[in-house]
């Protein structure tokens, strides 16, 4: 390995030069052009990854290995698999989509801007790739830095609280993680180290699934990483941070957040938490999903007492989220992939709804339900694409969003009835608040805010109607994505058993 | 031994450089100049494992791979202080020489506590690192708070110095070897004898005392900040970690074999640290005062090292001194160009000089623990060392759970620096020179190869 140039290493590199060369931009139009035309770039590599799947005939395409810390065990390593090759395709899918949409207007120091937005993608890259605990910790940091920085310094008034408040929860909890990481470490087997040379301990993430460990062992360092991972998500009651974090942040950091970085929460317990403690995640599981169940409903409901529309988005993402990471706990084949594919229908959808939001609050300059009216007379165009949008987040047949919601529902319903009919009370709810949301901001009568507004532009119909195109190809035939993905579902069972 | 000898040639050096050149810029050139020669002698006793001068010390002085290590990153880290804030030092005073005369024999005291073989070289070596020190601290003879620091410095650490002789005549008289030698202190595993047990706890007292370990701190704050900021700055950093290294080798050859009786003592004494420095560098208005609580807090993480006391301990401290000393050194350097010390004082540096705006960030995630810098490595290094320790647990998640209290302090200085807006003419108030700037790359450059590559320091330890 080394001798190629491979997609891991490509889809890490891509976006650090992006951001480098950002950084140095003479202009906004330049600094944004380069990013543009490295995602889409990168999104070129990642689609290709896709001919590539086959582990052991393209193994020196997929996975990158190098001797970090040698003393220590810690490799440089990473792969693509099923689950990652999925999620860095969102990635990859999200950023242009997010790009070509920011704010076109004024920004200052956006060469800044644009590079620290690069860099983010490159941390949450390497997050989905990390075969290595040492470097999964190191990406999951490198995603947190930029972003606090994004939101801190482009974000609304209440932007310095807010986003420390996100930025102090997470690294809490990935203090905590680090802990963990470093028990399982030190109980990991010796021989396992790639080398050979040294007999160590190792962070591999083979060597962390095989770790030897009791039962009482298991339950607190599941509980060390599950806090860690539901921070990121989040779920009740660790989700406090969000909503501030989502309003104050600039939209497009937003997008990112929502979009692709609550998945390495879900990512991470898909990954570390449940092969690794696969007893305590069996026995907290209940737990775990009562917590989550009660998420979606608190969220729901309070989504609907929302008059602001950033906070509404962002609680139906507390519910959407609280319902995938139920379904990952219900550890049946069924729910787990329809986990995995909600997780990049998920991103797909919410990362439309904030397009919309973004361009709602834009041309109008207001975020209150209460005081928008009519849009669909003055903006028509918009208006279709984000009612499909809309309806694709609640889930309707046909929509993206059905499969996924579909198939953790049915295996939420094997591990409780109750618990399905809890969480089913959740899509009822979301229904009631994006119907609800619709019917006042862009039915009814024009008023002085709407009148004056423009519809949307070349850039931003395109956009959406891929967001739409995405949405309908999956509804309707979501084969593909459920053949990339059914490997880790095999594979996560096998480890559970 | 290279290091203990030429430390104390070239202070004398240095003492006469005042009287026979005129220049006031004169000394601060002899002084970089003979940082240079240590430090490369020091490397080449590193790597020869020869010392130049062959003299009969009666194996008073041990040398391996680890204390000179320690003294190389040690002499690095003096000589980019010189570097960075020589300038600095220039403007304390007129007795220019003097001043870097009394760093050089702090570093000779360094050298020999780092090296010490028997109890009475420990003692020679603090005391050599504490009476200079006391001078430094009230350098700025015109500051009534210097004054009053200088003197409050002087009479604790008079006073702890005496309960050090104290423990050690007690460990003498314990002894049945009847020996100085750290290595011939007979214990046994059963009771410890209560002459012993008073002298460890005497030892461990003064040494806390010297390292500022809580509830033995109080001294700290006032010292910090009365003291003139460049000389925090080398109190707070090299001083600080030096202090460390000989509590670790007393604690490890000599108490090593009782390691668990008192383990939980220095749980308490980490406890205590983490959570007074912590929660006190929260309240703090002052940078430089925030930054004397905050040398607290991570003197609490690196008790850690004595607690665990293992092979990861002893990596961990090497590192944890080159990246906390870095970063210090760093971070003080920058202070000492502000108008104004309080955290609004930081407000609109990113737009007034983005490159030190962009340092004092690198230095305070640094600080902080975020991965790619040398802090986190280091305190990666600690807790890995405190969970390899097998025994209380607890002590590990406490340790977190502060280090992410900490970051409230750090980034609010961050958050001073990009997110506000100043309201005053100029926030840097002395002129920054290119060679500054040029420093500030190079020490950013260093936390980040650390960080990235922590092999690069611990490495030596094992040539």
């Amino acid at each position: 390995m080394g001798n190629y140039i491979t997609f891991p290493d490509l889809l890490i590199w891509l976006p650090i030069l992006a951001g480098f060369f950002c950084l140095f931009a003479v202009n906004q139009k330049h600094a944004k052009n380069t990013a543009i035309v490295f995602s889409l770039l990168t999104l070129g590599v990642s689609i290709a990854s896709l001919f590539f799947t086959n582990s052991e005939k393209y193994m020196t395409y997929n996975n990158v290995s190098y001797i970090w810390l040698k003393y220590l065990g810690a490799n440089y390593y990473i792969g693509l698999d099923a689950t990652g090759r999925m999620l860095t395709l969102l990635t990859a899918i999200g950023f242009p989509l997010i790009l070509l949409t920011s704010q076109n207007d004024q920004l200052k120091k956006p060469n800044s801007f644009y590079g620290l937005l690069m860099l983010t993608q490159a941390g949450l890259m390497g997050v989905f790739m990390a075969y290595d605990a040492l470097t999964f910790y190191f990406f999951w940091e490198l995603a947190l830095i930029p972003v606090y920085f994004l939101s801190s310094i482009w974000g609304g008034e209440r932007r310095i609280q807010a986003t420390f408040k996100f930025f102090v929860y997470t690294f809490a909890g990935s203090l905590l993680m680090l802990v963990g990481i470093i028990y399982i470490y030190l109980h990991t087997d010796a021989r396992a180290f790639v080398d050979g040379t040294i007999a160590t301990h190792s962070f591999a993430l083979n060597a962390f699934y095989n770790a030897q460990l009791s039962g009482s062992e298991q339950a607190w360092l599941f509980a060390l990483f599950f806090i860690a991972f539901a921070i990121k998500m989040p779920i009740f009651p660790f989700h406090t941070w969000q909503p501030d974090a989502y309003d104050q942040s600039p939209t497009t950091v937003t997008m990112v957040l929502s979009g692709i970085m609550v998945k390495m929460g879900l990512f991470g317990v898909l990954r570390w938490l449940l092969p690794m403690f696969p007893n305590a995640a069996m026995h907290h599981a209940n737990l775990v999903i009562t917590l989550s169940v009660i998420g979606i409903v608190y969220a729901s409901c309070l989504a609907m007492m929302q008059d602001n529309i950033k906070k509404l988005v962002a609680y139906s993402s507390i519910a959407h989220i609280g319902l995938m990471c139920a379904a990952l706990f219900a550890m049946n084949e069924i729910s787990v992939q329809g986990v995995l594919l909600q997780m990049f229908n998920h991103g797909i959808n919410i990362i439309g709804m904030w397009i919309v939001v973004e361009i709602i609050e834009r041309k109008t300059g207001v975020k209150k339900i209460s005081e928008l009216s009519g849009l669909a007379a003055s903006a028509p165009v918009l208006t279709i694409l984000f009612v499909i949008i809309a309806l694709a987040n609640i889930a309707l047949p046909l929509t993206n969003a059905f499969t996924g919601e579909f198939l953790m529902f049915a295996g939420l319903y094997q591990k409780n009835i109750w618990f399905a009919v809890f969480a089913g009370l959740g899509v009822i709810l979301s229904a009631v608040y994006t119907l609800n949301m619709i019917q006042k901001v862009f039915y009814g009568s024009v008023n002085n805010v709407t009148t004056e507004v423009k519809d949307i532009n070349l850039t931003e119909k395109l956009v959406l109607m891929v967001i739409v195109g995405i949405i309908f190809f999956i509804g309707v035939y979501p084969q593909p994505l459920i053949d990339l993905t059914s490997e880790s579902v095999t594979n996560l069972m096998f480890k559970l058993k | 031994m290279n290091a203990i000898i030429l430390t104390a040639i070239w202070g004398v050096i240095m003492m006469f450089s005042g009287v026979f050149v005129k220049s006031k810029t004169a000394p601060r050139f002899v002084a970089i100049a003979g940082m240079l020669v240590v430090l490369s002698s020091s490397i080449i006793e590193l790597l020869t494992k020869k010392s130049f001068f062959n003299f009969d010390h009666n194996n008073m002085l041990h040398t391996d791979g680890f204390n000179l290590t320690f003294l190389a990153i040690v002499m690095t880290c003096t000589l980019i202080y010189f570097l960075l804030t020589g300038t600095e030092i220039e403007k304390v005073g007129s007795h220019v020489g003097e001043y870097f005369a009394l760093i050089f024999f702090i570093l000779c005291g360094i050298s020999i506590a780092a090296t010490f073989n028997t109890l009475l070289m420990l003692f020679i070596g603090i005391e050599i690192i504490s009476i200079p020190l006391y001078i430094l601290t009230g350098s700025d003879k015109r500051n009534l708070k210097s004054n009053e620091a200088a003197l409050k410095y002087f009479l604790m650490g008079a006073f702890s110095t005496g309960i050090m002789l104290m423990g050690i005549a007690f460990i003498y008289g314990g002894n049945p070897n009847a020996s100085f030698y750290i290595d011939k202190i007979q214990i046994g595993l059963g009771h410890m004898p209560v002459l012993i047990a008073a002298g460890l706890l005497f030892i461990m007292v003064s040494m806390s005392f010297k390292v500022s370990a809580a509830p033995f701190h109080f001294w700290t704050p006032d010292v910090y900040d009365g003291a003139p900021t460049v000389f925090t700055s080398f109190m707070s950093s090299v001083v600080k970690v030096a202090g460390f290294f000989a509590f670790l080798r007393l604690f490890e050859h000599s108490f090593g074999i009782v390691h668990e009786q008192w383990q939980q003592l220095i749980a308490f004494i980490t406890v205590a640290t983490l959570v007074i420095g912590n929660i006190t560098a929260v309240f703090q208005q002052s940078v430089k005062r925030m930054l004397a609580y905050s040398s607290i807090a991570q003197a609490g993480f690196m008790l850690l090292a004595i607690f665990a006391l293992n092979a990861k301990a002893k990596e961990g401290i090497l590192l944890y001194s080159a990246a906390y000393s870095l970063a210090s050194i760093g971070i003080f350097g920058i202070l000492t160009k502000m108008e104004d010390y309080t955290i609004d004082g930081f407000n609109g540096l990113g737009k007034e000089n983005p490159l030190m705006a962009f340092a004092a960030t690198v230095f305070l995630l640094s600080l902080t623990g975020i991965p790619l810098t040398a802090g986190f490595q280091s305190k990666f290094f600690m807790l890995m060392a405190a969970v390899d320790n097998g025994h209380q647990f607890w002590l590990v998640i406490v340790a977190v759970i502060f280090a992410a209290i900490s970051a409230y302090y750090y980034f609010r200085v961050i958050q001073a620096i990009y997110f506000k807006e100043s309201d005053r003419n100029v926030v840097v108030a002395n002129a920054v020179s290119p060679f500054f700037n040029y420093m500030l790359i190079v020490i950013i450059a260093l936390i980040v190869i650390i960080g990235i590559y922590p092999e690069i320091v611990i490495g030596w330890m094992y040539r």
